[in-house]
């Protein structure tokens, strides 16, 4: 073969690639279904939200709300393409195609909803930054951490918010920042620093990884507003609409007292509201490209809210953390959906 | 004017694509023209792909508040600074590290790359552990190792380590007293550099002068007293002008004086001692490449052992060791953003990592990033390149 022919070889396979980001934005539902699954962004380990269990299979509350795209779109929670993600990668992931929904406690900000070509879909979780001190330090509030030395995670909203409330509060600190959470948890024991400083629930999670947990403490202090939730790309309304209303399925769910154990019982029931939910009466899914029966595979395959929430992070798991912010708007929670209707 | 035999006459010249030179010349042109081309494309190709997916471009974001605290600066640096000051510390932080890296690396490299060839056996074997050890181990590992082994022996801040009253060890890092220079000290670091310019007169009279003449002086020694002796002399007379700042403890951590943050002591040993074994190799085989006649032609002069070393051998060795020598460099200075991995804020680790985040703005913070590096790598290799040939032995 001559050189003209390799070179028209080359050009031949070249081109594809350069028009292929033009198009890759169009139309994600198509795409995942031809690809017969989702590809959702998550933590590599962290524990309660996304980490691998002892059969290899990622549990947490992140990874469930991937299983609930999943199941709504494809009627099938187990097609789900789990993608580790380090919070430094995160975004151009979720940009360049890589993922198609990015669910990996990222705080909701406006600087990240505007300038990132990314839309946040709705809060999963509702979190704040906190400490966790060495308890032999008989530290009791944040205020007394002036020239305390801080571990805590390269490229999170964790980074500011502690500039911020050492600013105000008059004191200094050195921030001493990796770039995963293991390491700034190695840093902590080992010493390197007084303090860890993360979201709230990261932070309990860790504090159970410790190898004595009493050593450390959280304190009460909660400096930040952190509204956990997923994010899609920019520019696909459709996916948009499906991400954001698989959350609000499961919260609706849990409103209307329909969950994973009862929801075949409750297909029968007479509520118009549970009715509409499981597609027994009109059909909502059909407008987002989807069965009627979008949010029952929800319900079914994954769980309504309190399900994914106890199993996770709440009082079936090893964090026990009360539901709190979490807890439904009318159980003085701030968890709040839009009706099914 | 001569004229060629097989000239051809005037007006009949060759079509341009017959000639070589002209042809050459435009499939060059061609090459360029489409290089640019293609660039153009991409470039446009990108701005058009990022801002129909609403992603914000250009380099505006360099002017913004960083907002975000970094451990270790050596420029004045705070959570107001803007992005752009990110970046300079960074930078700063990473020539830190390289510069003192190669520093290192080069002297163990070079003990031990003569050690290795040293008569005594127990030296030369020691060597060779050194070299077999640290060359075969990923160097992240050391980094690593050195981080969470050094930290977790050392002592925490209450507890920490006291060299008298002014150094202290512990896990935060090594604390050092700092000279605060008083009025009268300006006159010091003339004599200072007086007494180099000095040094290097008296050096290059004393070198022409054994050139004439064959006669020696001392002159390093000289030299070296000048170079300390001097200011130190003028210190004594001035009455020691400097208060020194003693590191304290207060709260939670020693205030004051200097801190060396550990995450620096460890990416400095480990990028030291990891590239120092391979320059010892590059040291031994620029020694062997020299032929063991040059040696025995020395030693049957009777020069001894160390000049036989320093004026025969290594001068002739250089040559064969300053190419070598700068790829450990580059290497050295481009694996220093491995300190991303234990959190010492380096470019990469700061404004690739953090700012890169906080912004956004990927393809702006790496192109900078890259361009960097570049930079460093080309200006280190350009002073080799020159070094080489200022050392380089003149071929007859």
């Amino acid at each position: 073969m001559n050189t003209t022919r390799w070179l028209g070889l080359g050009i031949t396979l070249l081109a594809p690639t350069l028009w292929v980001p033009a198009t890759a934005m169009a139309d994600t539902l198509e795409a995942v279904q031809e690809r017969d699954s989702v590809r959702c962004g998550v933590n590599a380990a962290q524990p309660g939200f996304s980490s691998l269990d002892d059969n290899d299979q990622y549990r947490g509350l992140d990874t469930d709300v991937c299983r609930a795209i999943a199941a709504a779109a494809l009627g099938d929670a187990s097609k789900v393409n789990f993608v580790p993600l380090d919070s430094v990668e995160r975004f151009a992931a979720l940009q360049s195609g890589e993922v198609d929904v990015l669910s990996r406690t990222t705080t909701w900000t406006s600087s990240r909803d505007t300038t990132l070509g990314m839309n946040f879909t709705g809060v999963s979780y509702y979190d704040g930054q906190a400490f966790m001190v060495a308890s032999d330090l008989g530290v009791q509030s944040a205020k007394e951490l002036d020239g305390a030395a801080i571990c805590t995670q390269s490229g999170t909203t964790s980074e500011l918010n502690l500039s911020d409330y050492f600013r105000i509060n008059n004191m200094t600190y050195d921030a001493v920042v990796f770039d995963s959470p293991e390491q700034s948890i190695a840093g902590f024991e080992a010493g390197r620093c007084d303090v860890l400083s993360s979201d709230a629930s990261q932070l309990y999670a860790q504090r159970i990884q410790l190898a004595d947990p009493n050593m450390a403490v959280v304190l009460p202090e909660i400096i930040s507003k952190e509204p956990l939730g997923p994010a899609v790309r920019q520019g696909d309304d459709q996916w948009f609409n499906i991400v954001k209303w698989s959350l609000f399925a499961m919260l609706n769910a849990e409103e209307l007292g329909v969950s994973q154990a009862n929801v075949d019982e409750q297909l029968s029931s007479e509520n118009p509201d549970v009715m509409r939910l499981l597609g027994q009466d009109g059909d909502f899914g059909e407008a987002m490209g989807l069965s009627s029966d979008w949010a029952y595979q929800i319900v079914k395959q994954v769980g309504n809210y309190a399900d994914i929430y106890d199993r996770n992070v709440g009082a079936d798991s090893d964090f026990n953390i009360a539901r709190g912010l979490n807890a439904l708007w009318k159980d003085g929670g701030i968890q709040y959906a839009p009706p099914i209707r | 004017m001569s004229v060629r035999p097989n000239a051809r006459p005037a007006g009949h010249k060759p079509p341009f694509w017959r000639d070589r030179a002209k042809r050459a010349l435009i499939f060059q042109c061609l090459l360029i023209a489409a290089v640019i081309v293609f660039l153009f494309y991409i470039v446009g190709n990108v701005q058009d792909n990022l801002s129909s997916r609403g992603i914000t471009t250009g380099f505006g974001f360099l002017n913004n508040t960083a907002g975000f605290g970094i451990v270790q600066s050596l420029i004045d640096y705070s959570s107001q600074s803007t992005y752009g000051r990110t970046f300079f510390v960074g930078l700063l932080n990473t020539l830190l590290v390289g510069g003192l890296g190669v520093i290192a690396a080069t002297i163990i490299g070079f003990i031990v790359g003569i050690a290795r060839l040293s008569p005594n056996w127990l030296i030369a074997k020691l060597a060779a552990a050194y070299i077999e050890t640290f060359r075969n181990i990923p160097l992240l590992l050391q980094i690593f190792f050195w981080y969470f082994a050094v930290l977790r022996t050392l002592p925490s801040a209450r507890d920490s380590l006291a060299f008298g009253e002014a150094f202290f060890l512990n896990v935060r890092g090594l604390y050092l007293p700092e000279p605060l220079f008083e009025s009268g000290f300006g006159l010091i670091p003339v004599t200072f550099v007086i007494a180099i310019v000095a040094s290097i007169a008296l050096v290059i009279w004393a070198k022409r002068r054994q050139e004439a003449t064959g006669k020696r002086i001392p002159a390093y020694w000289i030299s070296f007293a000048l170079i300390f002796g001097l200011p130190l002399l003028v210190m004594l007379v001035t009455g020691v002008p400097i208060t020194w700042e003693m590191p304290e403890l207060r709260g939670f951590n020693f205030r004051g004086g200097i801190t060396v943050i550990p995450e620096f002591l460890a990416l400095w040993f480990a990028l030291s001692i990891y590239t120092a074994s391979f320059i010892a190799e590059i040291v031994r085989s620029g020694i062997q490449a020299i032929s063991h006649g040059q040696t025995e032609a020395a030693q049957a002069l009777s020069l001894p052992r160390n000049l036989v070393l320093r004026l025969v051998v290594i001068p002739q060795a250089l040559r064969v060791i300053i190419p070598p020598l700068t790829s450990q460099y580059l290497n050295l200075i481009k694996n220093s953003s491995l300190a991303t991995a234990i959190g010492y804020p380096d470019l990469v680790s700061v404004f690739a990592g953090t700012t890169l985040n906080q912004t956004g703005q990927a393809i702006e913070v790496i192109a900078m990033t890259m361009a960097v590096y570049l930079t460093i790598s080309l200006l280190v290799s350009m002073f080799m390149n020159w070094f080489n040939a200022r050392v380089a032995l003149v071929e007859r």
